[in-house]
């Protein structure tokens, strides 16, 4: 389950205690798959699926994996649900203790990211992780921005994002159609085509998406929707027609 | 008496006789040969003529380029062609095998070549070496006297007959793009273009797949093998014209000859004594 520097080291110190993760025990239970995210004119726009999945059964069909933090972040989380609202948590109490200076100034999204990748990296130290991709965008001050955070603590930010399978799936399209100063709904196009690459070729995706948008307004989640999927091809209606035992 | 040992011919599949044995000389250091993986991106479509086939040209060994620039679409028939991803050893043996077969087949019933036929073939000969052994995932694509027909044939030996298919390790990257561009009924420019896109998804997003894209494209009666359609990633130099010394450019220091043939002084040849 670590990275391969990780086992090398661990190897030359306490070869006997190797053990994954799982086999220590630790499991996620309710995980949710993909979240993407890119920058657009106005701001950061994410998109995840509202699944939970309870192992391979399809448990919880609402659960809202993207969350609004303070006045300026956007908090999007694949992984373990449990682990996620624990992060809420925390960051419900940091926003808290911020406010409460009353000075003015409000954490922005470079400072919610920094402090989400303290966290995660130091409980991985303890090999305890939050069991989470997570993905943070937001606007301040006209500046957008928009990170990850791994569960092993990995930290990067970039104009386009995506956690889980999104990485395979969706990260290509991105790399070749996105680009500088998109319109609302062309990011919106955008991240539908992914959403239905993803629904189409991730098992853990369903058809109920939600976007979320943020600008330097303010932030909005968008009531959950469902996209129009395609399955006439010709050649789905006979596969066996010239090859039997084919499907 | 003396025992005789009745060899027993193998009824199909691996001998695991010298797995013990493996075992035992891996406990004692000895590190067993690697071998050639194309982590690959291959991918095939049916358009409205035909099959267009693509594949990218890196072959790995763990972590290095093996072959920046090798074949991953083999011929099976005049008609129909097969890209291979896994093992290269695997699926360059399997294509070759099931070819001739193919041949035979032909000269046995003096017909064009069908896309099943090569597909059966291929599909028990791996089951056979079962637990996916034979490490190799095809993509078959081929014109017949039924149509245009498209496979994926995975190692274990299941197949699949689709009107897009991808496989390798850039599987993802190339199913991305097809699963937002394709439709029914694409023109051959379209196709081509189509298939040359995904390819280049996977090279640029998987670190398996690299270097040039190979097109084929296969209709009634005619395939194009267009071998390093795109070269998307060309050897560059510092200045556009490359190197160049000219003469003087280098300062010499001193210089010393050293003949190599030794110069031998003949002497005067004494005639034998009677």
């Amino acid at each position: 389950m670590y990275c391969i520097e990780d086992r090398f080291l661990m190897s030359k110190c306490m070869p006997e205690w190797i053990l994954t993760l799982e086999e220590q025990g630790w499991y996620p239970y309710v995980t949710g798959t993909s979240v993407i995210g890119i920058k657009y004119k106005d701001g950061i726009l994410m998109a995840a699926d509202t699944g939970g999945s309870y192992g391979s059964t399809l448990r919880y069909k609402s659960v809202e994996r993207m969350k609004v933090i303070g006045k300026h972040s956007l908090l999007g989380a694949s992984g373990e649900i449990s682990d996620f609202q624990e992060i809420l948590r925390y960051l419900d109490e940091l926003i808290l203790y911020d406010n409460m200076w009353d000075d003015g100034n409000s954490l922005g999204p470079k400072e919610i990211h920094n402090y989400l990748n303290r966290v995660m990296y130091n409980r991985r130290n303890k090999f305890n992780p939050l069991w989470n991709s997570l993905v943070l965008g937001g606007v301040k001050n006209g500046n957008k921005y928009l990170g990850v955070v791994t569960m092993l603590g990995a930290h990067y930010a970039d104009n386009h994002v995506a956690t889980g399978f999104g990485n395979h799936l969706a990260v290509p399209i991105l790399r070749s159609e996105w680009k500088e100063g998109m319109s609302f709904e062309e990011a919106v196009k955008l991240l539908e085509k992914c959403l239905l690459v993803l629904l189409y070729r991730d098992r853990s995706s369903i058809n109920k998406f939600q976007i979320a948008k943020i600008t330097e307004e303010g932030a909005t989640i968008y009531p959950a929707y469902s996209l129009k999927t395609f399955w006439g091809f010709s050649a789905f209606q006979n596969p066996g027609q010239f090859a039997e035992g084919t499907w | 008496m003396s025992e005789v040992a009745m060899v027993v011919p193998h009824k199909g599949g691996f001998s695991f006789d010298l797995c013990r044995r493996n075992e035992m000389l891996s406990g004692k250091g000895l590190k067993p040969p690697s071998f050639l993986k194309t982590g690959t991106t291959i991918v095939g479509l049916v358009f409205q003529d035909g099959v267009v086939l693509g594949a990218d040209t890196r072959a790995t060994e763990g972590p290095i380029v093996a072959d920046k620039n090798c074949e991953k679409i083999h011929f099976m028939a005049p008609n129909i062609y097969c890209c291979g991803a896994g093992t290269a050893a695997d699926t360059e043996a399997v294509t070759d095998m099931v070819s001739s077969q193919l041949q035979l087949h032909r000269y046995a019933t003096g017909r064009e070549s069908r896309v099943v036929t090569a597909l059966s073939l291929l599909k028990t000969h791996l089951f056979r070496y079962v637990q996916g052994y034979v490490s190799a995932a095809l993509v078959l694509g081929g014109v017949d006297v039924t149509g245009p027909h498209l496979h994926t044939i995975f190692p274990h030996g299941s197949t699949d007959t689709l009107p897009f298919a991808t496989m390798g390790s850039g599987s993802l990257a190339a199913m991305a793009v097809f699963e937002s561009k394709y439709r029914e009924g694409l023109n051959r420019a379209e196709g081509i273009s189509l298939v040359s896109e995904a390819i280049c998804s996977g090279i640029f997003n998987d670190l398996g797949s690299g270097s040039n894209v190979d097109v084929c494209v296969i209709t009634e009666g005619h395939v194009e093998y267009l071998r390093n359609y795109q070269l998307p990633n060309p050897r560059t130099y510092i200045s556009s014209r490359g190197y160049s010394f000219s003469k003087g450019q280098t300062e010499v220091l001193s210089a010393r000859v050293t003949p190599l043939k030794q110069k031998e002084a003949v002497a005067e040849a004494d005639f034998m004594e009677e």
